[in-house]
């Protein structure tokens, strides 16, 4: 089977229902679901055949208690190839998402820790197959705990699902380093954290063992840290909050092909599901080569 | 069985290398989640004051250890009895199974026995297959402060 005819976000997503009132201002509601919508899903027996993932940095996290039904996604194990630095190919994604139930066109409800940065790396890894229909736990797995919601540490068996094999398709949401480079001048979104975008940091605060050759940012690209775009309880910030950091503050026109980039590109996938979802950029591509690459690269222009 | 060397590692820690190899990957996971369960409290002395422990920057969470060597176990420094203690977030399973296995493979042992155990014993588990080789630095990171605490303390 062929990759999707682009762009991947019509069809039945754009029908679902807003979950919640609060999201309508969003390009694509759709994208997010409320806690208190997956806690009536599964109360009420799970209607709509929700499969849901948790996706964490903490690779035991999901062992320690999850939701109720909930399924884990590694990161590292499941998604990305343990030999080549990419991500899996369409056979190994289809075994992934068969194992858990997942056919194509099951709902995918996405939830994880820390203002759900790895679950947006994981919804966009999806993406990058064209699985059409997924979404993210807004505030993920802390406002889940933290509103008393239940979490078991039952791990269930979900009978294996048909899921076919498709090839990735890179290019509408993926940007390599040569693409990077041709794309200079243009719309840069760097999301790491300041002292990392300034080059004082050759590495991100605590994770000293990602580091790289040269400190600094890819030049004209604007310094944006990721979780901005998340409130205290992780939830992501209103429309109106988003537009004043990503439009009015740095100028970023919805228009523009823009790309956003961090470390190895989990960080720069939540801003990409900002931009994407609910800004409604027309184009914007994720460079999870990233610093790791970019900073390592010999002879590519670095800015201070 | 997959290879693992244990020759040169303590017998503590040797065991529970073994023990982690025997299982299949999935089972090493819960394995360490039981290391991470079984990580015991920091008593009082370090729980009301952590600015006593030294952070372990090359994890991803924070997470924190001390070293403390006793004088009085023996007159030889090399040979007085070395205690570890931790502090890890319970959100941080795995970086506290990582502690977990490392205070039970090294506490009570002597100062040259802690510093005789080899840089790479962290990759002796299995774990890599399991966690990843990325998250395995942060073990890497507490043995090397462990060890140099421990030589640091036992200079007279």
């Amino acid at each position: 089977m062929g990759a999707p005819d682009l762009p991947v976000y019509r069809g039945r997503m754009a029908d679902l229902q807003i979950s919640e009132a609060r999201f309508a201002a969003y390009t694509h509601p759709e994208r997010l679901v409320s806690t208190d919508w997956l806690a009536a899903q599964l109360d009420g027996g799970n209607p709509e055949g929700v499969v849901v993932l948790e996706s964490d940095e903490d690779v035991l996290l999901y062992d320690t208690g999850h939701i109720p039904g909930s399924l884990k996604l590694d990161w590292h194990q499941d998604l990305n190839d343990q030999l080549t630095r990419d991500y899996v190919d369409g056979e190994q994604f289809a075994k992934v998402m068969s194992a858990r139930g997942v056919g194509r066109d099951t709902p995918v409800v996405i939830y994880g820790d820390k203002n759900n940065w790895w679950a947006a790396y994981a919804l966009w890894v999806m993406t990058l197959f064209g699985h059409e229909d997924v979404r993210l736990l807004d505030g993920g797995r802390a406002k889940w705990i933290e509103e008393g919601r239940p979490l078991t540490k039952e791990v269930p068996t979900p009978a294996p699902a048909e899921y076919p094999v498709v090839e990735r398709n890179d290019a509408p949401i993926r940007a390599f380093k040569d693409e990077v480079l041709a794309h200079l001048g243009q719309q840069l979104v760097d999301v790491r954290s300041p002292g990392e975008y300034s080059g004082e940091l050759l590495h991100m605060p605590d994770y000293p063992q990602e580091g790289a050759m040269r400190g600094g940012h890819i030049p004209g690209a604007k310094s944006v840290p990721w979780a901005r775009a998340a409130n205290e309880d992780g939830t992501f910030k209103s429309r109106p909050e988003l537009e004043a950091i990503y439009l009015e503050e740095q100028g970023l026109k919805p228009s523009e092909p823009t790309v956003a980039y961090c470390r190895i590109g989990e960080r720069s996938s939540h801003t990409w599901f900002v931009l994407t979802h609910l800004l409604g950029f027309d184009d914007v591509r994720n460079y999870d080569g990233s610093w790791t690459e970019w900073g390592n690269a010999v002879r590519v222009p670095v800015e201070r | 069985m997959p290879a693992v060397e244990t020759a040169d590692l303590p017998k503590a820690l040797a065991e529970i290398a073994q023990d982690f190899v025997e299982l299949s990957v999935p089972e090493r996971l819960q394995l360490l989640l039981e290391f991470s369960e079984e990580l015991p409290q920091l008593p009082s002395r370090y729980a009301d004051a952590p600015e006593k422990m030294e952070q372990v920057h090359e994890c991803q969470s924070p997470v924190f250890l001390v070293v403390e060597v006793d004088e009085a176990s023996s007159s030889d420094p090399a040979k007085r009895v070395v205690s570890l203690f931790f502090s890890a977030p319970q959100e941080a399973p795995t970086t506290r199974g990582f502690a977990g296995i490392l205070r039970e493979g090294l506490d009570q042992l002597t100062v040259e026995e802690v510093l005789a155990v080899p840089e790479d014993a962290p990759y002796r588990f299995g774990l890599a297959e399991a966690v990843s080789p990325l998250r395995l630095r942060g073990m890497v990171g507490m043995l090397g402060r462990i060890k140099r605490q421990a030589a640091l303390k036992s200079t007279v």
